[in-house]
């Protein structure tokens, strides 16, 4: 019998009970051919692939990541809860040491979540990646983390949350933002002053093929990955950057998914999008779950899979080959530019409208934040929407110094509760949020 | 009356049941070499003076295609397969010779290469040139379409009398083990038919006209007649047999452990709410997964006769047998040496057994009794872990609903069941060690052989409908038919329940199970395309409600 190179953790929880809506991309038929090509292929009787079986994620599990306006009951359903305790089942598996890697196959997905979550966008409510992070932070003490997101669409919720944290490295390569929803994830989205650097994108053109993908990982992100050296490798395992896709323009292949997460090797993989359930979704799940576990992938391929669709033109191979240079110049230079940046400064204002497609809501926010050499920097945020809501959520990090500390909370306690609908707090020293 | 019949590798046990009382048992020596003999003269003992037209039905549970499998007295096997994308197949290549197709059909059933006839004919020439009798032809996803295995099959038949169709065994998905599940029913086919042939023989020469029926897996039967269509169906029958006894002799209605300790292992199984549960895909045979359905059990190598020694400053029972206990003339101290040194039970040469206690108690600095006492305490310990083991496990199997994460469910037993010979002796050590109540029933050293008396005809099918590509599929029963667009659920319940019926008349079933059929399983999914319903994936499972045909009455 067959024997797994690697062992590995697999969470499967295809939510067979829930959708958005009927007809919506993400319903309950979206991993039944998944599943059915799993079963069929016999997966989880070779030995050294492990099922686990899921759990509910709990409100200070989300809460650790998110400020969920008004709290986190109204703004997720069960099936958000077990996706994000399915995945923080599968990261515990490795870091117990009881498998060497893990796959969370969980749904709905969740790299569009911001830390402030009003509603859902782009299919996603709260971040699953983040939340299982910071649950494995929260229990197991501080890790150095690389975050790769290959999903089609900018993972914009991540880099939200992250854009702080000098000790998770967020890359992203995804289809450029002029052409795709949610519109972001440029070259210049670097990080906060605090973390400049340790956000990543790779904005790739539409109709990027099998070697650009393959590209793009060689030339940019090993690289990165090899001078970041980070404990753990997470990657969110967006699937619609597939040929078959219907909402987007790539042409990525079930092959190109397992050889890319062979190189990448990751220690932890969520799965995010992926809408083609029939032609695409079977075929790269499965390439994923060999890779991972260390088995030859060389079989697994699309019935309709051919050359042609998977080629791209000579402009395009071009194309990467230069945005890869500059993002790798950009990431080794990236300590003077932080430097030119914060020279001077105390602290830096940014505003931005957040968009919530699947509700119809508009955000706007002022975002604040402490220029601090000792810690991740004290943020707050004053966050309004077109339905009503005005809040304040206060950020004091996981390695708050004393000074970002006591300012949060005085800037809590201190600010009028006239002005704002709520008031937040989350203290990552002590692990709560607190409502005024 | 009900006659039934347990054949182990040590005893075969025959039981006669009336009135839903054990009437009359015997207990002969397996014989190794003759297993047809070892039935035959259980039989005759059992039956010895009773009107054999009082006799409504005989089932066996036999080893034969067991050890057929085992001891390698199999036929060598052609396999053809059709591994489509996915898996390197190479390590299903398990038959005398392996010929791959590149045709292939996909999750939805769908052909995605077609099957080409050259590589048909360059596999029969090679299993003509190799003398290969029996094929087993399997495709990947065949439960979804057998189109491609029944071509096949069509072209090989005039050549190859022996066919085993992966679709026809069972109609759930799991390649690699449909593939095993093909071999194994063709490689045991001569000798379990040669075996059946022969009893059917016995039985017309000795004037029992009854029924005969052969115990499965699962705890249920089916007739002699079909089972030589699917001899795999009858391996494994012998824990599924103790199981169904236990049951039999000490019912319930609620979460319990069943224990069957005998020689060399305690067989370890689970009731929920008074049902055995079953594994989640399908037993194992020499090592190797199939969809063969079983009872959930786990063998533990601790037994009466399990070899018994100080390791370590410290007591090591099992996983070995080196023979029978020292009070029955074997060579090392055993449990069972144990248990007589202490007078809990009454056979062999109680001094012999002293001396194995002495042996052991030197080597710790213990006396003889107390040895024998922390022998019994370690094995009843060494059963608690495998149980608490294993039902962690169970509860941690995986779901796939939001109802199912919340609901949570879990098996919570409220006491154990133990069978088999030294278990009356053992139970307050068991006791002691699970924290829960152990019933030892009356006759528990016979429980296989009732188990296997009153044991009833199992079935179950898979029912698949796409509305899209309007077609209904049913594997086990070969039925493929069109349905129209407006085929639901509803639809599917009344159409899966008639054609359980059917099966159950293929597999012998007793007229009255006819009407004690349900639904196991149901899901039915919305097919969207583009931004529009296009259809509707529906998927049953039917099956004759497992059972007895009665309780043991006191």
């Amino acid at each position: 019998m067959l024997k797994a190179q690697n062992r590995l953790g697999l969470v499967f929880f295809p939510a067979f009970d829930w959708a958005i809506s009927p007809t919506h991309p993400e319903r309950e038929e979206r991993l039944l051919y998944t599943q059915d090509q799993v079963i069929e292929e016999g997966l989880l009787d070779i030995e050294g692939i492990i099922e686990y079986r899921p759990r509910l994620a709990t409100t200070r599990d989300v809460e650790r990541v998110h400020v969920c306006v008004p709290d986190v009951k109204s703004r997720t359903t069960e099936s958000h809860l077990i996706a994000a305790g399915g995945a923080m089942v599968a990261a515990e598996a490795v870091i117990k040491g009881e498998v060497d890697r893990a796959f969370a196959l969980v749904r709905p997905p969740g790299h569009h979540a911001f830390r402030i979550v009003h509603g859902a966008r782009g299919f996603c409510n709260i971040n699953i990646e983040a939340i299982m992070l910071e649950y494995i932070r929260q229990q197991y003490g501080p890790k150095r983390v690389a975050i790769v997101d290959t999903d089609c669409h900018h993972g914009d919720g991540t880099q939200d949350i992250y854009w702080h944290d000098k000790d998770t490295l967020y890359i992203s390569i995804h289809q450029d933002g002029r052409t795709l929803y949610p519109g972001s994830g440029f070259l210049h989205e670097f990080g906060g002053p605090n973390a400049l650097g340790y956000n990543l994108n790779l904005p790739l053109p539409p109709g990027t093929g099998e070697d650009g993908f393959l590209y793009a990982l060689d030339n940019f992100i090993l690289p990165v990955l090899e001078e970041f050296k980070p404990d753990l490798i997470i990657n969110s395992a967006g699937q619609d950057n597939h040929y078959t896709d219907p909402i987007t323009n790539m042409r990525f292949s079930a092959p190109g998914y397992a050889k890319l997460n062979d190189r990448l090797k990751p220690d932890i993989a969520v799965l995010e999008g992926g809408y083609s359930i029939e032609g695409a979704l079977p075929y790269t799940n499965v390439g994923i779950i060999l890779a991972m576990a260390g088995l030859d992938y060389s079989y697994v391929r699309e019935p309709d899979y051919a050359p042609a669709k998977v080629s791209q033109p000579a402009e395009i191979t071009q194309y990467i080959a230069d945005l890869c240079r500059q993002a790798l110049n950009a990431w080794r230079n990236r300590e003077e530019i932080a430097a030119k940046l914060r020279s001077g400064q105390e602290k830096v204002q940014r505003h931005r409208r957040i968009y919530y497609d699947t509700e119809g809501l508009l955000e706007t926010q002022t975002e604040t934040t402490l220029i601090c050499d000792a810690c991740a920097g004290l943020s707050w945020i004053d966050s309004c929407t077109d339905q009503g809501e005005h809040i304040l959520a206060v950020f004091i990090p996981r390695s708050s110094c004393s000074r970002c500390y006591e300012e949060g909370y005085k800037i809590f306690e201190q600010t009028p509760k006239q002005n704002f609908t709520h008031l937040y707090l989350q203290d990552r020293l002590k692990d709560i949020l607190l409502y005024r | 009356m009900l006659v039934g019949l347990d054949m182990g590798g040590t005893h075969t046990d025959a039981v006669v049941i009336r009135d839903a009382k054990v009437w009359r048992y015997t207990k002969v020596l397996t014989s190794p070499h003759n297993f047809l003999e070892s039935i035959q003269s259980a039989l005759k003992e059992v039956l010895a003076g009773i009107p054999l037209d009082n006799i409504r039905r005989v089932n066996l549970s036999t080893t034969v295609s067991t050890n057929a499998i085992v001891e390698g007295k199999t036929a060598p096997v052609g396999l053809v397969l059709e591994p489509g994308p996915g898996l390197n197949p190479a390590f299903l290549a398990c038959g005398r010779h392996n010929y791959f197709l590149s045709s292939a059909i996909d999750h939805r059933g769908r052909e995605t290469a077609p099957l080409k006839e050259e590589e048909l004919r360059e596999a029969a020439s090679a299993f003509r040139q190799r003398k290969i009798g029996h094929l087993a032809i399997v495709g990947k996803f065949s439960p979804r379409n057998p189109a491609h295995e029944l071509a096949a099959a069509e072209y090989f038949k005039k050549d190859f009398p022996h066919l085993t169709l992966g679709h026809r065994l069972s109609g759930r998905l799991n390649f690699p083990r449909r593939v095993f599940s093909a071999y194994f029913n063709a490689a045991v086919a001569d000798t379990y038919r040669s075996f059946a042939q022969a009893m059917m023989s016995f039985c017309s020469g000795n004037k029992i006209t009854a029924p005969i029926y052969i115990l499965k897996a699962d705890g249920g039967t089916l007739s002699l007649e079909t089972s030589r269509e699917m001899p795999i169906e009858t391996i494994l029958s012998g824990p599924a047999a103790s199981i169904m006894g236990a049951l039999a002799l000490a019912p319930t209605n609620d979460d319990a452990i069943i224990l069957d300790i005998g020689g060399t292992t305690t067989d370890i199984a689970f009731l929920a709410g008074g049902a055995p549960l079953l594994e989640p895909q399908g037993a194992f045979i020499a090592g190797r997964p199939t969809l063969v359905r079983a009872l959930l059990t786990r063998s533990l190598g601790l037994g009466g006769d399990s070899y018994t020694r100080v390791e370590g400053g410290g007591l090591r029972l099992g996983p070995q047998r080196h023979g029978p206990a020292m009070a029955l003339g074997g060579p090392q101290p055993t449990p069972t040496d144990a248990l007589l040194t202490l007078e809990r039970i009454n056979i062999g040469d109680p001094e012999a057994a002293r001396r194995a206690m002495k042996l052991l108690g030197l080597q710790l600095g213990l006396g003889v009794e107390d040895v024998a006492e922390q022998i019994l305490r370690q094995f009843a310990c060494q059963i608690a872990v495998a149980v608490e083991s294993f039902l962690k496990e169970i509860n941690s199997r995986p779901v796939y609903t939001v109802r199912e994460v919340l609901e949570d469910k879990k098996i919570n037993p409220t006491h154990a069941i133990a069978i088999g010979a030294p278990a009356n002796a053992l139970a307050p050590y068991l006791e002691e060690t699970l924290k829960l109540p152990v019933k030892v029933p009356e006759l528990a050293e016979i429980a296989n052989a009732v188990g296997a008396a009153l044991s009833r005809v199992t079935a179950e099918i898979s029912l698949q409908a796409d509305t899209e590509q309007k077609v209904l599929l049913v594997p086990e029963l070969g039925l493929k038919e069109t349905i129209p667009a407006s085929f639901n659920l509803a639809t599917a319940r009344g159409r899966a329940l008639n054609l359980i019926r059917e099966r159950a008349r293929q597999m012998g079933a007793y007229p009255e199970q006819l009407e004690e059929v349900e639904i196991t399983e149901e899901q039915s999914f919305n097919m969207v395309r583009g931004f529009w319903t296009s259809g509707r994936n529906i998927r049953l499972k039917a099956q004759i409600k497992p059972g007895l045909e009665t309780i043991i009455r006191r």
